[in-house]
């Protein structure tokens, strides 16, 4: 049936930065329009025309292999062109400054400069300097907007809404843009959120967060609807966070025996790349409650979405110079 | 404000609609009705059933979002948010004859969108285009081969299709 639409609203953001400046309602813009994308994935013909003529520059500083591929894949099913750019084959080996790449990456016409960098704010950086859109693909401990999207779009395929639903974030939250961006999305979309972790992993300002702490598992296991365990990113911990990995594993990591007391229809989601047996069994990770690959699959209509967004925004701006 | 077609009218005009693609469908071959978004979705429906009745076999219907093959995409010409909806065709449409509906036939742009976003889903037998009103002023060369009512009206003016689903009751004004 014909939705009605709303006539005043407008989707005005030619960047994508992090999911904290955004309210429910550009929120929930982003999942509609993502959800219309959907069935692009299960035509005959995967493609669609509206970045026609677009060139899309895909420039990951750090190691990427879902969010970059998606991306990318996102971008052709758009029609835009794709430039790819990694830090080890290009000139920021040489010594190469991020605007200095980005300026030079403008120059050869990108209308949108896709980043993942290890230093929070340098996507908030670089949409001040150029004029192409600007879409945060993972910005150090800061955010990770399209993770955190296909992660609620997820949610909202599985339950329609997330209204009421109780969601814990399970690990290193201090080194999480995923939980950050999550902590946002999740709760502007009416969930109650609970961090869970060992104190060392949790981020010093976390009761300035619209969340719930905890530092046990076993504690709030029973009452989550959702449960979205982290990676251990082992490339990010400092000295001695834990103990050893085995004991962190014991209090923290999701295997068969505690999902014996978990809700039985509970969603088990993970970002990737697992660590098996570390923060997930993998009888957990390929067992039914698990959504692991659907999230990976779901992420595709989300960046189509995002992309066809601000360039959108781009087009109105231009148009009202 | 002039009502040109009354919930009565509409009802004859499709029945009309009907009527004529029936005649001109050879039994064999098999069709099915494909509407635009918005009011061309309402109007397939109800056009799918008619034709069922009539054929006395289930005519499939879908729906047709045609927002990401607009031209004026990237060159807004209004100030309302382009809003991307599901294309929803759950049934092949190789070898079948499709009858795209719209509500009103007007630039043709539309239709030009419409039949670039449905050779995407494969390779129709043929397609035929049935609109409940023609009023002229084309910009692109597309006729159509089934009109409920024709009106030529000036440029200043605008034909609405109010239906019952989304607009409280079936009529068909000029403003």
């Amino acid at each position: 049936m014909a939705r009605k639409t709303d006539k005043k609203f407008r989707w005005r953001l030619k960047h994508l930065l992090g999911l904290r400046e955004l309210d429910r309602k550009e929120i929930e813009f982003i999942l509609d329009t993502a959800k219309a994308f959907e069935q692009v994935g299960r035509r005959p013909i995967k493609k669609t025309p509206p970045l026609r003529g677009r060139v899309v520059a895909n420039m990951f500083f750090e190691d990427s292999t879902r969010t970059r591929n998606s991306f990318a894949l996102a971008a052709g099913r758009l029609s835009a062109d794709v430039i790819e750019f990694t830090k080890k084959s290009s000139s920021v080996s040489k010594g190469e400054t991020l605007l200095d790449t980005a300026r030079n990456l403008e120059a050869m016409g990108v209308d949108i400069v896709v980043v993942r960098h290890g230093a929070g704010g340098a996507p908030k950086f670089l949409s001040r300097n150029i004029n192409a859109c600007v879409v945060n693909a993972g910005d150090g401990y800061n955010e990770h907007p399209t993770q955190a999207l296909l992660d609620v779009y997820t949610i909202r395929q599985m339950r329609g809404s997330l209204d009421g639903l109780k969601i814990g974030i399970v690990g290193d939250i201090a080194h999480s843009r995923v939980a950050r961006s999550g902590i946002w999305a999740m709760s502007k979309l009416g969930a109650e959120v609970t961090l869970i972790g060992p104190p060392t992993l949790m981020p010093a300002q976390a009761h300035l967060l619209p969340v719930k702490i905890s530092y046990s598992l076993d504690e709030v296991l029973e009452q989550l609807d959702v449960i979205n365990m982290l990676r251990i990113q082992f490339e990010r911990l400092g000295k001695n966070p834990f103990p050893s990995v085995r004991e962190y594993s014991h209090f923290f990591g999701l295997t068969v025996e505690r999902m014996k007391r978990a809700k039985p229809d509970i969603i088990v989601m993970h970002p990737g790349p697992i660590n098996r047996g570390l923060e997930l069994e993998s009888e957990v990770a390929d067992g039914p409650n698990s959504v692991i690959l659907k999230q990976v699959a779901n992420g595709l209509p989300v960046r189509m979405a995002v992309l066809f967004l601000v360039n959108q925004a781009a087009a109105a701006e231009s148009k009202s110079k | 404000m002039k009502v040109i077609l009354d919930a009565k009218q509409i009802e004859a005009a499709l029945s009309d609609l009907a009527d004529r693609i029936a005649r001109q469908i050879s039994e064999n071959v098999d069709i099915a009705v494909i509407g635009i978004r918005s009011r061309g979705e309402i109007l397939a429906n109800r056009l799918s059933e008619k034709l069922s009745n009539k054929l006395g076999k289930t005519v499939p219907c879908g729906t047709l979002d045609i927002t990401l093959y607009r031209d004026d995409l990237n060159n807004p010409q209004s100030d309302t948010q382009p809003t991307v909806r599901s294309t929803v065709i759950s049934f092949d449409i190789n070898e079948k004859i499709i009858i795209l509906v719209d509500d009103v036939l007007h630039t043709g742009r539309s239709t030009r969108a419409a039949m670039d976003a449905l050779v995407d889903f494969g390779r129709p037998k043929a397609i035929r285009l049935a609109v409940l009103v023609d009023r002229g002023r084309r910009e692109f060369p597309i006729q159509a081969d089934y009109i409920g009512c024709k009106v030529d009206i000036g440029p200043g003016q605008t034909v609405e299709v109010n239906l019952v689903d989304t607009d409280d009751k079936d009529q068909v004004i000029i403003k």
